[in-house]
């Protein structure tokens, strides 16, 4: 296979023969005048170069990842290139977008390799805080759990929480087709990063985006369920680095989706291990944080620059278990979580969002007058009591049964099933405006007495309170 | 201060950790300079030949046998007038200055001073020359920021007499103010700014017992659990439970003179956030914007992790030497578990022999150094001053059992828990009252009674028993549903929904209910207590529970909150006549029938 970084460079060092091989690990000895961190080509005997890392050196110990692993490499007759640079990728619009590339950024669709542009390390640079716009322009992704009661925003990073054979992908890829963000005149751009998925999997997207007519405006990196494992650290950041260029550069608005980040860590731990680093828990190093925080934070909008980056990462939660290390720190570091439920999706709800443990940061300043309307976060707040409540009259009512319950609690229970089937409930290409969205809330909480409506102004309940067929606001 | 005879080389990389040889230059916690890019280091250990340096910047491309430049020091901040206002990351570098300098990202490398060299200044001297001077004096002032007046100290450890000091005038950092002539005749050339190690506790005179509570405007926290000036605080929570807009509520109203806000390790566009909104918001008491008693450090989650681990002691560097000044400084740092994890991942390069969860042995030493760092002191001058740390938890999965919540609980005198569930029903602040607690109740009690009113405690204690009852009854609630309960324990229920709903439940986004002052508190608590007192009679007179419910003065309390900011009484007490009066008239119907 072509390596991206084309002729050898001029810095490169070589060296011939490993001292030890571990794992995706490599070890070489000798090695003068190399830095921490940058590029390494290792090529075997069969001349088939694989791309690499040096993740620690002493005086002259180095050690290398090598992304596509280790298998065949052999001691004694294994070239070693040092590339005297960080691992680069080249960025450009015009030979990147419409084109489908490996899990190392290397072609897959037979087009050529990108060159003309420029060069940029993958571990792009930190945000200054202070060159930071405070994201707040409200995306309608048509999806009444999402732009209702967790409204995702331009520059946010909102991952979805699934589980294994939860409808994440096709959630996902409603959005993509559906987020009015694609549909304005100002440049946009999606940025697709797989790492580990199935090949059906990354077919369904590229399908979906085909079929709404974007697939020119996508760009895919694809590191496939029996690709390297090593490589998994490396396609997230190679999308990022583009997505930042057509942001900030090209001024353009970017939707990043990465899937699945549980793949990801695992690649990480993997390494970790090989390394005999001291874990964390569950097995995982304990810089996860950190490093799933070099990910995630590349999103966002920068003052006086046109463009933006949304993030939506997609990982499944081992077990289902939101307290897992990696459900539980990708939602530490983004901007809310969309959280997924398999009860809902047995009851063959569509999308099954769990709206309870799902958030969105950044909708307090997304949502309200001129952005949305002026009662949409009272709303929101209203139907997050509503349906609390009501999950616990739910579980009440298994215990002592529907007959023995008030008639408040009774109310609640019309509540729930309501709010499942009409709010939540949608079609894989029902597309709701946020005014619909709105009405089928305010439908809901009708459903409920007044002095149940504490969280409502009396003012809202006076002008968008009314039943169903008189409610034509806005 | 740096030489280069016998240069030390780098013999090792490892991500923020480098060694180099040999060692003999450095000295533990020295400052250090690494490379053509001069990267900025600390010696954190030194091993026969071999020192030990983490690097506060990314060391891609470092290559063994790179110098290190030792530079005498230890990491240190600068501390003069220019930090009002300003946002640092966790070395002090000016974010600001870097932007002008460098764009919208971060690079490495040398950055300059962290306090401006080329501003002016206009300085008031408070002395006359030939006076003995000593550790801690106040030398004269310098109008910092509308808010604050920034007093210049004699550095701690200078003392002697005040040989010359430069009259009224416009000066630069750069500018000798002064000079003192110590008892062993050494001079010492005083400017506007001093420096100082950072892992250093400043000296002081003598600690006071916390009295004063630092109001925070947030009802949860003030009335049921108080903070003191100079005391301690944490508020550990899962993720979304709102740790993060709880730090920025207390950094906007807490009645400090001076606030200084450590984004360790946490999200870039929150610390965006915070500086879009500071300058707006107006201090309550002051109705200056709150920009101008704020000093931000920013060490978002993708800067080095090396610089987060002492983003934590430059700000409460900072913290200290403003109470020197005689200040009450609030210190908020979200999140101490990053500083944690940063020790952490430090340590783990350092193949140290980890202890509970991968953390180091010596996290319960570090985080109690931390926390004792707060207080109410006497300063060497003689002025009263405070630090007051609140620092915030993020327990993996939301489990207060992993280490550094457990230790954490130690060294803290208040404990604010936030609740999952209460977070997922849109209950915020989501303090959980049971698992909650502050030691500073009956240090606070009498100013509370003095200053607010003389029923405080009473009906403290009151609603405190009221939503103890009310979480016993719940279990039953669950079990059997609220219709089973006599209506003596639907009234406990009742009244726990009121408190819980219209006094704990507060509104960040809200204008009026952001803030509550102690009156508003005492006065709100008040109403609420008299209807639940009223709500009694109903109950005697056999009358159903939901009759009282509905009476039209419930809605009027549900708006109270949102309505009234408690600087005028009245309203209150027509309501608490109203609810008199509907109440006598649902008796008194209930009588003629």
């Amino acid at each position: 296979m072509e390596t991206v970084t084309g002729p050898a460079m001029k810095g490169a060092l070589e060296y011939i023969g490993l001292d030890r091989i571990s794992g995706p690990l490599v070890v070489i000895s000798g090695v003068k005048g190399v830095g921490f961190g940058e590029a390494v080509e290792i090529v075997p005997s069969d001349g088939r170069s694989r791309q690499g890392r040096i993740l620690s050196i002493s005086e002259d110990v180095a050690v290398v990842e090598v992304f596509e692993g280790t298998s065949g490499l052999a001691q004694p007759t294994t070239r070693v290139r040092f590339l005297g640079r960080p691992f680069e990728i080249t960025v450009t619009k015009e030979e990147v977008l419409g084109r489908i590339f490996d899990g190392l950024g290397r072609p897959l669709d037979g087009g050529p390799v990108p060159f003309r542009g420029e060069r940029r390390n993958i571990n792009g640079l930190p945000i200054n805080p202070v060159a930071r716009a405070y994201p707040q322009d409200f995306i309608q992704t048509g999806i009444s759990a999402i732009d209702g009661m967790n409204t995702l925003v331009r520059g946010q990073k909102l991952p979805i929480f699934s589980g294994s054979g939860l409808p994440h992908n096709e959630l996902a890829a409603q959005i993509v087709r559906q987020a009015r963000l694609l549909t304005e005149d100002e440049g946009f751009a999606v940025i697709f990063g797989a790492m580990g998925v199935r090949h059906d999997e990354a077919e369904t997207f590229r399908r979906s985006f085909e079929e709404s007519g974007v697939l020119k405006n996508v760009a895919m990196f694809l590191n496939l369920a029996d690709d390297p494992t090593v490589e998994r650290l490396i396609t997230p950041r190679i999308a990022l680095t583009v997505a930042e260029y057509l942001a900030f550069e090209q001024g353009m608005h970017v939707l990043v989706i990465l899937t699945d980040m549980t793949n990801y860590c695992e690649a990480l731990r993997e390494v970790a291990t090989s390394k005999g680093e001291v874990p964390s828990r569950k097995g995982y190093p304990g810089y996860l944080y950190s490093d799933l925080a070099s990910i995630y934070e590349r999103a966002g909008h920068i003052i006086d620059r046109q463009g933006s980056i949304t993030q939506i990462a997609i990982l499944t939660m081992p077990d289902d278990d939101i307290t897992h290390p990696i459900p539980d720190l990708t939602g530490y570091i983004t901007e809310g979580q969309i959280v997924l439920d398999r009860s809902l999706a047995q009851r063959g709800i569509y999308p099954p969002i769990n709206v309870l443990p799902s958030l969105s940061r950044l909708m307090s300043d997304g949502i309200g007058e001129e952005r949305t309307r002026k009662d949409h976060g009272n709303l929101a707040s209203q139907l997050y009591a509503a349906y609390a409540r009501a999950r616990q009259v739910q579980r009440l009512a298994s215990i002592i049964g529907e007959e023995d319950l008030s008639a408040t609690d009774k109310l609640y229970l019309t509540f729930a099933r309501e709010f499942h089937k009409r709010f939540l409930q949608q079609g894989t290409d029902e597309n709701r405006t946020i005014t619909r969205t709105l009405e089928l809330g305010w439908e809901l909480v009708m459903l409920l007495p007044e002095q149940e409506l504490t969280r409502l102004k009396p003012e809202e309940i006076d002008q968008y309170g009314t039943y169903p067929d008189t409610c034509n606001q806005k | 201060m740096e030489s280069a005879i016998q240069q030390s080389l780098v013999t090792m990389i490892s991500g923020p950790v480098v060694q180099a040889r040999p060692a003999h230059r450095f000295s533990m916690n020295e400052m250090v300079e690494i490379g053509d890019e001069r990267l900025v280091g600390e010696v954190i250990s030194l091993d026969e030949d071999l020192a030990t340096i983490q690097v506060y910047e990314d060391t891609t491309g470092l290559r063994p046998g790179a110098d290190v430049y030792a530079k005498g020091l230890p990491l240190y901040v600068e501390l003069g007038p220019g930090l009002m206002g300003e946002i640092f990351d966790g070395v002090q570098r000016p974010l600001k200055v870097l932007r002008g300098k460098w764009g919208d990202f971060i690079r490495r490398g040398k950055t300059g001073t962290a306090l401006p060299r080329d501003r002016v200044w206009q300085f008031t001297p408070s002395v006359k020359p030939g006076v003995m001077v000593s550790p801690g004096e106040i030398l004269g002032e310098v109008p910092e920021s509308q808010l604050i007046t920034h007093r210049i100290l004699v550095p701690p450890g200078v003392q002697g007499i005040l040989e010359r000091i430069l009259p009224k005038g416009d000066y630069t950092l750069d500018d000798v103010i002064a000079a003192i002539r110590s008892p062993s005749d050494k001079i010492h050339e005083l400017k506007l700014f001093h420096r100082w190690p950072v892992r250093k506790i400043r000296p002081y005179r003598e600690r006071l017992v916390p009295s004063e509570p630092l109001i925070t405007g947030q009802r949860v926290i003030d009335t049921f659990f108080p903070l003191a000036r100079g005391g301690t605080a944490a508020i550990p929570g899962g993720f979304g439970t709102g740790k993060t807009v709880a730090q920025h509520q207390l950094s906007k109203w807490a009645d400090a003179d001076i606030i200084v806000y450590i984004g360790c390790g946490e999200r870039g566009n929150e610390m965006t956030g915070v500086l879009v909104d500071l300058p707006k918001l107006l201090d309550p008491r002051t109705r200056r914007p709150l920009i101008e008693r704020t000093i931000l450090i920013a060490n978002t989650s993708d800067m080095p992790v090396a610089a987060r681990e002492a983003s934590i002691y430059t700000g409460i560097t900072i913290a200290e030497y403003y109470r020197d000044m005689g200040y009450d400084v609030a210190l908020m740092a979200d999140s101490t578990s990053r500083w944690a994890e940063a020790l952490r991942e430090i340590s783990g390069r350092l193949e140290e022999m980890p202890a509970e969860e991968g953390f180091p042995a010596y996290l319960a030493s570090r985080l109690a150094a931390f926390y004792e760092r707060a207080g109410q002191v006497v300063s060497l001058a003689g002025k009263k001053g405070s630090v007051t740390l609140i620092g915030a938890v993020s327990p993996p999965g939301g489990d207060f059992s992993e280490p550094v919540t457990m230790h954490t609980k130690r060294f803290v005198q208040c404990f604010w828990a936030l609740d999952k569930e209460l977070a997922s029903a849109r209950y915020f602040p989501a303090i959980n009252y049971l698992q909650s607690y502050s030691a500073y109740i009956s240090m606070v009690e009498p100013w509370w009674t003095e200053k607010v009113g003389s029923t405080w405690k009473t009906l403290r204690e009151k609603t405190i028993n009221i939503l103890h009852e009310d979480s016993r009854l719940q279990n039953i609630v669950k079990l059997l549903g609220e219709e089973a309960l006599p209506d003596d324990q639907k009234r406990i229920v009742e009244g726990a929904r009121l408190i819980k709903n219209d006094f704990l439940q507060q509104s960040a986004f809200d204008p009026v209910d952001t803030y509550a002052g102690p009156e508003k508190q005492f006065l709100l608590l008040d109403v609420i207590l008299h209807f639940i007192d009223r709500l009694a009679d109903v109950v005697k007179a056999r009358i159903p529970l939901f009759r009282a419910m509905e009476l039209p003065v419930v809605a009027e309390i549900h708006r109270l909150k949102f309505t009234r900011r408690g600087d005028d009484p009245a309203p209150f007490r027509s309501i608490k006549e109203r609810i008199d009066k509907e109440i006598n008239a649902l008796l008194h119907r209930q009588d003629s029938l």
